[in-house]
């Protein structure tokens, strides 16, 4: 099977999709005849031409705004805010609009969009490139909210998003593009084409939504992570010698409760792990769930590690990021306790 | 430099407040048939003094003059007539229904009825309108049922969006009416995506978005502008200025610059402006712009100027802040009295005739009222299920509310 990139495996999923749905289309800044800052869309305007795949003004609320007008018309855009911490102009047109017009039209009109964002730090991207604003829309009755950690996973959800009825945010952890990321900055980083996770089919395929994945099976404590935390938990578990259950929630909204679920029943512990903010950051919402749906289970309570409740900042890069170490302690911590 | 001491914070202010003389000498009006009427593919660097004139059809003798004349039948003016007629009776009623607290929320067109139910005779059939709240024309002129919007503003059991929506947020694709939401000019850049769409589908079909004049400040007003230009998507952008945002008048929004429509300019987009209460120029221009969308030549602004007669809303009084007889000094006067004696010049139509049918239109109001409120108003009779609130949010309900609406018992 062939390996790819992060960023092959997305641009792979639009390419299908395009190819597959004539009403697919794919735009944003930079978008069309260069292919995007991160090469996402690199080639998908010269074999779809410029009224399938074309750049847009720097203006992230027309850019949802106009691709919710055409999702109204029937068409089904799939469009890219160049950076995750530059959607806050888009805000309105995702939360009250896009989120909403199902709803509120009694399915007279609907919003069938992904509105793709690279997402995360561990890049020295400093305050507004870095950002992790997840909890932003799980907070939003109406979005969907994915955050795939893999290429395997990233072409499969991307177009089991495109294809989704509703409109799906999609979080693309930045840091993972060209391989997959532990914390060890000071390691060299191994390319996708050495990570059998790396390995993406032709063609199409999807990976459902709402549907966690299981990258660790162990049986001593529960770790809830997803994007570039995965990858950190699973060194950590490698380092402390801990023999963490390793879910990767893959969508956050709607969330795979059940897999959760057994998981914490099971090691009767649990570990929330996410690189955005911790004060109520997704995690909150996740150790709500766990706290009421496996009480009678927990030996320990469940902890936290997350980023600290600062802007991002540039210099103290992993200072912030929460790395193996901090990830580590908790688990440590968490078995102890 | 001649003074460079203190600086000095400026705020606009309108002429008159309450207790004051209305004053409406700062609005220059052209005379009816005076402004020309270029042809649709004109370069819109040559008409960019038309976003600072005011296209007008009926002149004060309620003659229909100039080249913007001509476009409408005798029957096609009747009917529009009862159109505007029909809406400012439904107004009425459903105040006077919010104020007997059969609905919690109602808003009035009153004055500005020519507006949407001109427009709407200038689409084809499939064309979509983007509304904010005060376009209900679009929907009387369109043959959309009274009733059903009626059942919409009373939230009852046969309300068509269940109970969901405050009132008056209708919703009607097949009748090309886009679901309204209550967070201004976000429908304004939909518009052009649609209409970008309609392009890139290559299909005939335009858009028309709508916005108001304290609405064109949000950054959504720019974000339209900038797609509609870039893309010369098959729109129509239509601006009405009503001269009030709730109790901010115009300038707050419009500030120095000298029009609404002159916004439009620095985009490349061809502009026009309107005189809002004239039923036969609304429809011409309206027409003109359509035809250019449909044309491929691209998007037009085009703004109404008209006067908010009523309240912003049945929550809202505006004697606290502008003088109660404002409307009655309003230069370009009554849209329906003036399409009126247009009829009676014509000999059409009659002072007799005219009461006849406000009395027949009161009457059919009526019946759809009563049949609306068979099916229940807010607080009595029949209403959306508790079960509605929890569907149709996804289009497949997802496992926590699945849980929710198990929890609330539905």
């Amino acid at each position: 099977m062939p390996r790819r990139t992060m960023i092959e495996a997305i641009r792979d999923a639009m390419d299908v999709s395009m190819e597959r749905d004539e009403k697919v289309v794919v735009f944003g800044e930079d978008v069309g005849f260069f292919g995007g800052v991160f090469r996402c869309t690199q080639g998908l305007q010269a074999k779809y031409g410029k009224s399938r795949c074309f750049d847009a003004p720097i203006n992230e609320s027309g850019i949802v705004g106009s691709a919710i007008g055409m999702a109204a018309y029937g068409l089904k855009p799939c469009v890219e805010i160049q950076f995750a911490d530059y959607m806050y102009p888009a805000y309105d047109q995702l939360t009250q609009e896009a989120a909403r017009l199902r709803y509120r039209s009694n399915g007279d009109f609907t919003c069938p969009i992904v509105v793709r964002m690279p997402t995360g730090g561990g890049i020295f991207g400093g305050q507004t490139h870095s950002q992790s604003p997840e909890a932003l829309f799980t907070h939003v009755s109406g979005l969907k909210t994915v955050v795939p950690s893999n290429p395997h996973d990233a072409k499969g959800l991307l177009i089991a998003a495109i294809e989704d009825p509703d409109p799906v945010i999609f979080l693309e952890p930045k840091r993972l593009y060209n391989g997959p990321f532990d914390g060890h900055h000071e390691r060299p980083v191994t390319p996708w084409s050495k990570h059998e996770l790396g390995e993406v089919a032709d063609g199409h395929y999807t990976v459902p939504l709402g549907k966690a994945a299981i990258r660790r099976a162990g049986s001593a404590v529960t770790v809830l992570a997803y994007g570039t935390m995965v990858y950190v938990a699973q060194a950590a578990a490698e380092e402390t010698g801990i023999d963490a259950e390793i879910i990767d929630l893959r969508t956050l909204l709607p969330l795979d409760l059940d897999t959760i679920v057994a998981s914490v029943k099971k090691t009767g512990r649990c570990v929330v792990v996410h690189e955005a903010t911790l004060t109520s950051g997704f995690g909150a919402e996740l150790v709500a769930l766990v706290q009421e749906n496996c009480f009678y289970h927990l030996e320990a309570p469940v902890a936290r590690v997350a980023g600290w409740d600062t802007p991002y900042p540039h210099a103290q890069e992993w200072d912030y990021f929460p790395g193996p170490a901090r990830v580590g302690r908790a688990l440590t911590e968490t078995l102890e306790a | 430099m001649a003074d460079a001491g203190m600086l000095r914070f400026h705020v606009p202010e309108p002429e008159v407040r309450p207790g004051g003389t209305p004053d409406f000498s700062n609005v220059t009006i052209a005379a009816a048939g005076s402004v020309p009427r270029p042809e649709i593919d004109v370069d819109p660097r040559i008409i960019r003094d038309m976003a600072f004139s005011i296209i007008r059809v009926l002149n004060r003798a309620g003659e229909a003059v100039g080249p913007w004349a001509g476009l409408l039948s005798d029957e096609e003016l009747l009917e529009g007539l009862r159109h505007m007629m029909t809406l400012r009776t439904f107004d009425a009623r459903m105040q006077m229904a919010q104020r007997q607290g059969k609905t919690s929320f109602y808003m009035q067109h009153l004055g500005e009825e020519a507006v949407s139910c001109a427009f709407r005779k200038a689409l084809a059939p499939g064309d979509m309108n983007f509304p904010t709240y005060r376009q209900a024309g679009l929907l009387i002129a369109d043959g959309y049922p009274m009733v059903t919007m009626m059942n919409q503003i009373y939230s009852n059991e046969a309300d068509p969006l269940k109970g969901r929506q405050l009132p008056i947020m209708y919703s009607s694709k097949e009748h090309g009416f886009f679901s309204i939401s209550g967070n201004l000019a976000t429908q304004y850049i939909q518009a052009v995506g649609w209409a970008m769409a309609s392009a890139i589908s290559n299909d005939s079909r335009i858009a028309a978005a709508w916005i108001g004049d304290g609405s064109t400040a949000e950054s959504d007003f720019h974000s339209a502008l900038v797609f509609a230009s870039t893309y010369k998507a098959p729109v129509v952008l239509n601006v009405v200025n009503n001269q009030w945002a709730i109790s901010t008048f115009q300038g707050i929004a419009r500030g120095g610059s000298g029009t609404f429509a002159a916004r439009g300019l620095g985009f490349g987009i061809p502009a026009l402006r309107v005189d809002g209460n004239d039923y036969l120029a609304v429809h011409a221009v309206a027409k003109w712009a359509a035809e250019r969308a449909r044309s491929n030549l691209g998007p037009t602004l085009v703004e109404y100027v008209t006067y908010r007669a009523g309240a912003h809303s049945s929550s809202d009084d505006p004697s606290a802040y502008r003088p109660k007889t404002e409307s009655d000094a309003w230069p370009l006067g009554d849209p329906v009295v003036r399409l009126k004696n247009h009829l009676i010049r014509l000999g059409v139509w009659s002072e007799e005739r005219h009461k006849q049918a406000e009395a027949e239109i009161l009457d059919t109001v009526i019946a759809a009222q009563k049949e609306a409120e068979s099916h229940g108003t807010l607080h009595a009779g029949g209403k959306p299920s508790t079960r509605d609130m929890f569907e149709g949010l996804y289009a497949e309900m997802p496992p926590h509310l699945r849980r929710q609406r198990q929890q609330a018992g539905v």
